[in-house]
């Protein structure tokens, strides 16, 4: 592993890695063989016990493998110090594993000061990586964790874990333990830093729905690791490989199907629209020509203002300000369609407004564009599913599979 | 004579008696802990060797210090040596106790971070398990102290240094005008320096525990 600057992620290939330990008459991990590309993001889920952990602590040797190999960019790291080796692979626990007796600096520090870095370089480094991981460095660097909720704590957790810039990062259940609004908000700053970083990430959780939104790809592992699937997101949910991996998936893989796709990628319909300033006169005419029951109203700056209907008008005697129900939700382009569908369903109109990022009108989604353009996704997805099939007769179980649901 | 009299002739004499006494309190007290957390480190991650240290300091600390020093004299002679040694030995227990229970207090989640992120084991216990154990172990070394400051007044016995010479010669004269005046200002002597020494350790957990550890 070649020490870069800003070091984006390097491989990681295990190759038949197993752990017995002595007296025990099965293996706690048997045989698991992964490839792990340069920057990707490859979540662990599975039961507890099912040695997901093992595995993830003999990719650092904190748990030396009985058998197999592990391989970082290529370098066979099975046989090297396994000190010199964790300085160069970022570590973050779940209880976040911070030193109550040094500040929030020092632990940051402790992996650069390790390897040799100068006072000046160190210090710079804090300050950025509190920033990096959302946190003001002017308030938090002098702190001593046991002043810091648990959502600060995991955030510094994972700036030491990023500390000296290793290219890869391992993350044993990191967000356990936090109330699930923290953990919401740790996810997306993790999504956010890895699309800065590019590290190569491995990342344990039990958590079926953490691994769905973090996971470039996800491998589902059974008792003793064996894989059972290993698989992007969209292929694991609409495609489970047997009857294990749906059953941990769990029933709803289609609306977690939904978490994975944002308004932004799929079609959206339009609606008329009329702005404030625009005559009386016009926005009748456009009632009426408009074919629809109801029109948008937009403020001054393009926001959706009100729903106008045929009849509001009349009973608001001509005048738009008085006339229509205001809109009272709106769908940011980057919200998940199952947001939108959420939204869709408490809307007493079932539909909702699109937005731009400065709050702009851009379209409008209801439960019909919702329906069809969840049918293209996991259509796409099975077709994707299917080329990737070498088996022939898979593919065919998969068309049949696809000819039934599209019946 | 009343007893401020008696302080007032022989306060020089009894300075150097003190000064003693605290002095090879002090000196055993290193000695001990420097010895005692040696011994904890060695044993605190083995069961047996857990059980074998405190059950060897505690059998240690039941020998009447009377016999201890008694039982010196003829292997080390008279005066310092068997004091230093009987103190020294008394003083562990205390602190091998609580090193050990200092060091097996550590959270496991704390060493497998410390593991995790690359220190060897040299730096988990220099840097992350003793800091943590400090503060009972501590605790330890200011038993250890306050009891060391009892014990070492019968080193007066073996022709050792400190304030029990005041308290020996007051016995070995009763009935004489200054005997119970020699007796009281050992006794007194022996637990102002306790006082003292309990403070010192005050000041001392306040500036060795970390912020992020103190109670």
């Amino acid at each position: 592993m070649p020490e870069r600057s800003g070091a984006s992620g390097a491989s990681i290939e295990l190759e038949n890695l197993a752990k017995r330990y002595p007296g025990t008459p099965r293996p706690a991990v048997d045989n698991v063989t992964m490839e792990i590309k340069a920057g990707e993001l490859v979540v662990l889920v599975g039961p507890s016990g099912c040695g997901k952990s093992t595995t993830l602590k003999m990719i650092n040797r904190l748990i030396e493998p009985t058998g197999g190999r592990i391989r970082i960019n290529g370098e066979d790291v099975t046989g090297i110090d396994p000190v010199t080796l964790r300085r160069k692979v970022g570590y973050a626990i779940q209880s976040a594993g911070l030193f109550p007796h040094m500040t929030v600096a020092q632990n940051i520090a402790l992996v650069p000061k390790m390897i040799g870095w100068g006072k000046g370089r160190i210090k710079d480094r804090v300050e950025e990586l509190l920033d990096l991981v959302g946190l003001d460095p002017g308030e938090f660097h002098g702190r001593y964790p046991r002043g810091l909720s648990g959502g600060q704590q995991r955030r510094v957790g994972l700036a030491r874990a990023l500390a000296a810039d290793p290219p890869v990062l391992l993350m044993d259940e990191p967000f356990g333990a936090v109330d699930p609004i923290t953990r919401d908000h740790l996810q997306d700053e993790l999504i956010r830093l890895q699309h800065e970083l590019h590290k190569t990430i491995v990342f344990v959780t039990q958590d079926v729905d953490e691994a769905i939104k973090l996971g470039d790809r996800i491998a589902v592992l059974r008792e003793r690791s064996p894989i059972a699937q290993f698989d992007t997101p969209e292929a694991i949910l609409t495609n489970p490989a047997d009857d294990y991996v749906s059953g941990f998936v769990g029933a709803g893989a289609a609306l977690k199907r939904l978490n994975l796709t944002r308004v932004r990628d799929v079609k959206i319909t339009d609606c008329p629209t009329v702005t404030v300033d625009d005559p009386v006169q016009e926005i009748f005419n456009k009632l009426r020509g408009s074919g629809t029951n109801e029109i948008l109203l937009l403020d001054r700056h393009g926001r959706p203002y009100k729903w106008l209907r045929r009849g509001d008008m009349m009973r608001a005697k001509g005048s738009p300000a008085r006339a229509g129900t205001l809109v009272s939700d709106t769908l940011s382009r980057d919200a998940t369609l199952r947001d939108a569908l959420e939204a869709v369903l408490t809307d007493t109109a079932g539909r909702v407004a699109v937005t731009g990022r400065r709050g702009e009108y851009t379209g409008v989604v209801d439960m019909e564009t919702l329906m069809s353009s969840v049918q293209d996704l996991l259509e796409a997805d099975r077709l994707e599913v299917m080329e990737h099939q070498h088996a022939p007769e898979e593919i065919r179980a998969a068309q049949t599979h696809a000819e039934q649901e599209g019946a | 004579m009343s007893f401020w009299e008696y302080l007032g002739n022989r306060h020089q004499q009894l300075l150097t008696d003190a000064y003693q006494h605290a002095s090879v309190v002090f000196q055993c007290m290193v000695v001990a802990t420097v010895i005692g957390v040696l011994i904890g480190v060695v044993t605190y991650r083995s069961g047996w060797g857990v059980k074998l240290a405190t059950m060897a300091t505690s059998t240690l600390l039941t020998i009447p210090s009377l016999a201890m020093i008694g039982l010196l004299v003829p292997a080390v002679g008279l005066g310092v040596p068997p004091t230093v040694i009987a103190l020294t030995l008394y003083g562990l227990l205390p602190v091998v106790r609580n090193a050990i229970v200092g060091l097996r207090g550590v959270d496991p989640s704390l060493v497998d971070a410390a593991r995790g992120i690359g220190m060897s084991r040299v730096m988990r216990l220099v840097r992350v398990e003793l800091p943590l154990a400090w503060p009972p172990v501590l605790t330890g070394i200011r038993v250890s102290t306050q009891m060391l400051m009892g014990i070492a007044a019968i080193a007066a016995y073996a022709s050792g240094p400190g304030l029990g010479n005041e308290i020996f010669r007051g016995i070995a004269s009763l009935g004489s005008r200054n005997a119970l005046n020699q007796v009281l200002a050992g006794t007194l002597g022996i637990i102002v320096l306790a006082l003292l020494f309990d403070g010192a350790y005050v000041l001392i957990g306040r500036l060795t525990i970390p912020r992020g550890i103190r109670a």
